[in-house]
């Protein structure tokens, strides 16, 4: 079976915690994003760019997806993050604040360059894009089809709500429709959907609630602020006994069915057609990929 | 009255027998007096600590002993040094069953002579930082908890006085880490250590802040163990002597750590209804038993009994029904102290008890599991709990070799790196605790198993742990820390680290600067 690409937890790491930049791949979540915008300092900016672009160089992350987070990179500081981080060639690129399309052509523009000045063969760094208003909202589809770098979209809440003129809520009615837009724009663009951050982190009940329902959305996972939130969206992310065994009967049967070369599949009385099929792929992969054995 | 006594045959042999009974041999007059003219008048009853030295006899060169249930709070052992220096003093032996930063004063007794040498299980601070840099003439002899019992019992630590501190004693000497006579503010729960000293040392003074109705019941150390009680006004700082309960982490490596040792602790084949175990005051310890309770109640497994330093996350499975006993040598915290004062399941136990090597029944022997900390393990496994990477004193060795021997499997928490410093390397600066008594070491970054013990190997293989080689720790750690630079010593020897049955296993040198 192909390996599927997890991204059930995306870990955020203050890109000048040297500490935390160090050990953040041992908490098993599925990427790591390394921050060196929102949650540095105008005057750390420096330091934790060459704090995160050493690590990447020199610590094996034991094959964790790295991410990155760069400053706006129409300015100088962003300019920097991306040739200090491109050049590691280890991590994805991820750009904040994306309102347009235009916005992730200008950054790919950018990478380009880095790449043909430093031999780093074109096209090979990827990106992600974060969401974070409502311009941003009402242009995910051009923004998820914009560049073949993209590798998902992302929700950030904060802002969003912000621009919105609301705040959030246990129930997070205010984040559906730019929750539903973005998980949209992504499978329609064959990428992945990111759901944003739970700051709460005292408050697991919340946290495992707002999981269940991104899950349900269809959300490929879920930003984490603290390495205690992965082990329940892992769980909750986990196909249960009960799933696994559905869908090995399902796949069973349509082995059976193609060897009598019969058209028509049944399981226990119910018509198996194409998409009860993905889903039943889907989910055996999930489960592989978590480290099941079935 | 005479009774004829010699048709009685073999009557020689009943050599106990003073012959016949004659009230002229029984001179002493009836004490009638009530029992609070008693108390008030008892003989072992003295004015004050210059009295108490006096009547013990105690001369230069002799050997004096203290314990460490008071921690960081301790106002005993300066008390007592300043007044035998102002009495004198010199060349005396300070046998403590520890010491710790609170009793630097200590240095100024080296420096004059009233202190010639010193035996302890651990030291800190600014004297332990002296004393790596050459303070000492003689080097300070490291025992652990049961290797000190053991010195005791076989005479090669022999106390004259034991100067012993107690948050409670009745006229006669009964005495307790705590009352239920009224609280001076002061407890400190179990005596263990104490009690060792008591039965052993050539004369006992208990010092106290509190003088309690006779009989001091329950007690620590009995009464026919005691020849001196001094009531003086403090004995301790409450503050350093015990807080609430020991604080539950939330330091996101010690939980991983700690997730882990609870597996290994239930795929180690001595996860079953009625096992024992030990675990430490560390911030990974601790968690590791919130860790393993959560599967102790699913699986309706239940502690047999809990050992050792206890604390209160100890208290809350015995008070929940997950432990079903306790055997207490030292209180970590209130929570524990107040348990061993109300729960008739919570035992106070004596060094001998807990892990003397001269006792095969001795309770470290009985452990099915336990959990230590380290600062250094390398890569045959053996552990220094005493020296920090910069090769100065910094630690105690506490029971960590005892249990280590004694548990059926002993199991190291340790991160990869402390900040800058690896966790796991080639060699330990000092040997606290051979390796061939450490079957398994848990990291936030795998966990290695002692080849001597490939039976638990292919158990955490099988529970789907992150196994590894020790040897792939170590380089995993130098990868991410780099190589230290060597620490330079001198040819001097500041301290001799002993084993448990007194044998010497490792020297520590003076630091050079």
């Amino acid at each position: 079976m192909d390996t599927y690409k997890l991204r059930r937890t995306m870990m955020f790491v203050p890109g000048n915690n040297p500490g935390m930049v160090k050990d953040a791949y041992i908490y098993g979540s599925d990427s790591i994003m390394f921050d060196l915008e929102d949650s540095v300092a105008v005057d750390q900016k420096d330091s934790a760019r060459f704090l995160v672009s050493e690590a990447l160089n020199c610590y094996d992350y034991n094959g964790i997806e790295l991410v990155v987070r760069i400053n706006d990179p129409r300015t100088k500081v962003g300019k920097d993050d991306l040739t200090a981080i491109v050049c590691t060639r280890k991590a994805i690129i991820r750009l904040p604040k994306t309102e347009c399309a235009e916005d992730v052509t200008y950054c790919e523009n950018v990478i380009a360059e880095i790449e043909a000045e430093n031999g780093i063969p074109a096209g090979s760094t990827r990106m992600m894009a974060a969401i974070e208003s409502a311009l941003g909202v009402l242009n995910a589809r051009e923004i998820a089809v914009s560049s073949k770098r993209l590798i998902g979209i992302a929700l950030g809440a904060e802002d969003y709500v912000t621009d919105l003129k609301t705040s959030r809520s246990s129930d997070g009615i205010e984040l559906l429709f730019a929750r539903s837009v973005i998980l949209l724009a992504a499978r329609a663009a064959g990428i992945a959907a990111i759901d944003t951050v739970y700051s709460d982190v005292n408050n697991m009940e919340g946290f495992e609630a707002e999981v269940k329902l991104i899950k349900q959305l269809g959300f490929d996972g879920k930003s984490v602020i603290n390495p205690r939130q992965i082990k329940p969206v892992h769980s909750l992310y986990t196909p249960s006994d009960k799933e696994i065994q559905k869908s090995l009967a399902i796949m069973d049967a349509i082995k059976e069915a193609k060897e009598r070369g019969s058209g028509v599949i049944a399981l226990n009385g119910k018509m198996i057609d194409k998409p009860v099929v993905a889903r039943a792929e889907r989910i055996l992969e999930i489960a592989h990929a978590s480290g099941i054995t079935f | 009255m005479s009774l004829e006594l010699s048709s009685i045959p073999h009557l020689e042999e009943f050599c106990a027998l003073g012959g016949s009974y004659s009230d002229e041999q029984n001179l002493q007059p009836k004490d009638v007096r009530t029992l609070a003219e008693r108390s008030l008048h008892s003989k072992k009853l003295v004015n004050d600590l210059d009295e108490a030295i006096r009547l013990s006899g105690l001369r230069d060169g002799m050997t004096i002993s203290f314990h460490h249930h008071f921690r960081g709070g301790d106002y005993i052992i300066n008390m007592v040094m300043a007044k035998l220096a102002e009495m004198g003093f010199k060349d005396l032996v300070l046998a403590a069953s520890s010491l710790t930063d609170c009793h630097f004063p200590l240095m100024d007794h080296i420096k004059s002579g009233v202190i010639r040498r010193i035996e302890t299980s651990g030291l800190r601070g600014k004297l332990a930082d002296a004393i790596s840099h050459g303070l000492m003439d003689i080097p300070v002899v490291f025992r652990s908890h049961g290797g000190r019992a053991y010195a005791i019992e076989s005479g090669e630590l022999a106390i004259d006085v034991a100067f012993l501190g107690a948050p409670s004693c009745d006229a006669f000497g009964n005495a307790n880490g705590y009352s239920r006579e009224g609280d001076t503010g002061i407890m400190c729960g179990s005596m263990g250590y104490a009690k060792q000293d008591a039965e052993y040392a050539k004369k006992v003074i208990i010092i106290t802040n509190n003088l309690v109705p006779y009989p001091n019941a329950p007690f620590g150390i009995p009464e026919s163990n005691v020849d001196y009680v001094v009531q003086v006004p403090e004995i301790g700082n409450p503050a350093g002597i015990m807080s609430g309960a020991t604080r539950f982490t939330k330091n996101p490596k010690e939980l991983l750590i700690a997730e882990y040792a609870a597996k290994v602790i239930e795929n180690s084949g001595h996860f079953y209804d009625g096992f024992s175990m030990q675990m430490g005051s560390g911030g990974a310890s601790l968690a590791t038993i919130r860790f393993l309770r959560e599967d102790m109640i699913k699986q309706n497994i239940k502690v047999g009994f809990a050992l050792g330093g206890i604390t209160g996350s100890v208290v809350e499975l015995l008070e929940e029904g997950l432990v079903r006993k306790i055997l207490d040598v030292q209180s970590f915290d209130l929570r524990a102290a107040e348990s061993l004062k109300n729960n008739r399941f919570h035992q106070q136990i004596s060094a001998s008890y807990y892990a003397s090597p001269s006792n095969p029944g001795t309770a470290v022997n009985q452990l099915d599991v336990v959990v230590l900390s380290a600062l250094e393990v390398d890569t045959g496994f053996n552990v220094n709990v005493l020296t920090g990477s910069d090769g100065v004193i910094r630690g105690a060795i506490g029971g960590h070799p005892d249990t280590a021997a004694g548990a059926s499997v002993s199991i190291v928490v340790a991160p990869l790196t402390r900040g800058r410093i690896p966790t796991i390397v080639n060699h330990v600066n000092t040997i606290v605790t051979p390796g061939r008594s450490i079957d398994v070491v848990v990291t936030d970054q795998g966990i290695a198993v002692n080849p001597a013990r490939p039976d638990l190997k292919d158990r955490l293989i099988a529970a789907r742990l992150p196994v590894c080689s020790i040897d792939e720790l170590r380089s995993k750690a130098e990868k991410i820390v780099g190589k230290a630079d060597p620490i330079l010593y001198t040819d001097k020897v500041v301290g001799i680290v002993t084993y448990r049955d007194n044998s010497i296993i490792d020297l520590i040198y003076e630091v050079k600067e």
